[in-house]
């Protein structure tokens, strides 16, 4: 199938691909997931996957740092590239590039730690601070951007899970942007959330695109619409169609695409 | 491309929808009731049929305010994308274009009633006749584009549109040069004037009617550009 593919128009800096997929074929046993797809993520984009459920698009974002490889019976074929190595490489450190490219989930997943743990977990096992003062302030930091630092800074020390759950998400991105990553891969981030905790980690998405690439799977096309610059439409382990937001909203190209956002699939 | 405005997985939003367009298409079949009308009571000093016209007035503007409501209800519940996107934007603006259309249709009319009582016209009745028909056609042929999808009918009429201003510019050069001639005419021929500057106006918001149906099909804004570039952005598709 034929992939309608813009690149977003050229600013003053030509936008530069942060990960490249190359013709990425996922299969789950004798089952193929995604059918070859080439895909680039570009620097400090959002860009949302899209699509219905079976489409394959959990599947290809959790590629992007080899989280499939955790699954029994998974297999990829083509290449993914970060920042032009390919991440299937012998001499790539899973842990340093899961560490690069950080993941939120869908369900906020706190470890039964303090909140002050679970930030400070990531930076101490990559020994990414020098010394409790330098650990304090990545903490405190990783909170702040995560728009979580006001509501938790006097209870620093209580369990994480005891926040309620849109905290709890907004303590996993702080958790997954503390170890400083270059790409964050967001699962559904927010199908848990109420409208006002969902919300808040929309523009918390707003914010960290500057600083970040960013690739977000949803089932709620409003929130593809709002937060992502581009949105790519899978099908059935294809990609149907990537373009400009607002142009695959008001415009698309494909009559899949089409039939899917206005809610006439199936 | 095929739109499956039928399949959509809300019924209720399919009714929604289907509700909007038809309402829009009654709007436009009241309008163009009115024009002919209009014109009819014009040429035939037909006051009873003039006074109709104006009656009218009032169900199209009600029908403006009902569709514009259905609009922004379904704007704020349903969060249309694409295809009803476009549509309810469309639509919001074809019936303003129409609104206005109904007001020249009555417009046409009232200076059809003040020029009977003045006594009968002695110039500009075939080229009355014959700008009203192309125009009537116009926005008969829009509407039709619109219920059907067809963006090419909808640029054919605004190549039509040309010809119709062209028609207009040179009917007002012999009323002119008849006022000249006739000074006693004057006030009459102004009111003939401002009739056919009602049917060209008709003739343009019948234009817009179609870069309103060509961006609901493609997606594509056209507006201000020549009917040429519209047809050489359709091509491009």
């Amino acid at each position: 199938m034929n992939t309608t593919q813009n690149t977003q128009p050229a600013g003053l800096q030509a936008p530069r691909a942060k990960m490249q997929a190359q013709d990425v074929r996922v299969f789950y046993g004798e089952h193929q997931a995604i059918k070859g797809i080439d895909l680039e993520l570009m620097e400090n984009e959002v860009i949302a996957f899209i699509g219905p459920s079976g489409c394959g698009k959990s599947t290809f974002l959790r590629s992007f740092n080899r989280m499939n490889d955790t699954i029994e019976g998974c297999r990829l074929e083509g290449r993914i590239l970060l920042d032009g190595e390919d991440i299937h490489a012998a001499d790539m450190d899973v842990v340093m590039l899961r560490a690069r490219v950080g993941m939120v989930f869908q369900k906020p997943n706190p470890f039964p730690k303090s909140i002050y743990d679970n930030v400070a977990y990531g930076p101490r096992i990559h020994g990414l601070a020098r010394g409790r003062g330098d650990l304090d302030d990545r903490v405190e930091d990783s909170l702040r951007r995560a728009g979580l630092w006001d509501e938790v800074k006097d209870r620093l020390h209580a369990p994480g899970t005891g926040l309620s759950g849109g905290q709890q998400q907004r303590l996993c991105i702080a958790r997954a942007i503390a170890v400083s990553p270059e790409v964050i891969l967001m699962d559904e981030p927010c199908s848990a959330l109420d409208p006002i905790a969902t919300a808040k980690v929309e523009e918390l998405i707003a914010e960290l695109s500057q600083q970040y690439t960013i690739a977000i799977v949803t089932h709620s096309m409003q929130q593809a619409a709002r937060v992502s610059d581009r949105t790519a439409y899978f099908h059935l382990g294809e990609l149907i169609e990537v373009n400009a937001t607002d142009k695959v909203f008001t415009h698309p190209q494909n009559a899949l695409t089409e039939a899917y956002i206005t809610g006439r699939f199936g | 491309m095929v739109f499956n405005l039928g399949k959509h997985s809300s019924s209720q939003f399919n009714q929604e929808m289907e509700a909007i367009r038809s309402d829009l298409l009654r709007m436009g079949g009241l309008v163009e009731q009115q024009v002919s009308d209009a014109l009819e009571s014009f040429l035939q000093a037909d006051s009873a049929l003039a006074q109709q016209v104006q009656q009218v007035e009032q169900e199209v503007d009600e029908l403006e305010k009902h569709i514009d409501e259905e609009c922004a209800r379904v704007l704020a519940l349903r969060q249309p994308a694409a295809i009803d996107l476009r549509t309810i934007i469309a639509v919001s603006k074809c019936v303003a274009d129409l609104e206005r259309m109904g007001d020249k249709a009555a417009k046409i009319a009232k200076l059809g009633i003040q020029l009977n009582e003045e006594g009968s016209l002695t110039t500009g009745q075939v080229e009355v006749r014959h700008i009203g028909e192309r125009v009537k056609t116009m926005l008969h042929d829009a509407l039709d584009a619109f219920a059907r999808f067809d963006a090419h009918k909808a640029v054919a009429v605004a190549v039509a549109d040309n010809d119709v201003d062209a028609e207009y510019h040179s009917a007002m050069r012999s009323l002119v040069t008849f006022m000249m001639e006739d000074p006693r005419s004057i006030t009459r021929v102004l009111k003939l004037m401002s009739v056919f500057r009602a049917l060209e106006r008709i003739g343009d918001h019948s234009g817009n009617l179609c870069e309103q149906v060509v961006y609901l099909v493609s997606g594509q804004d056209v507006r201000h550009l020549s009917p040429a570039d519209m047809q050489a952005l359709l091509e491009q598709r």
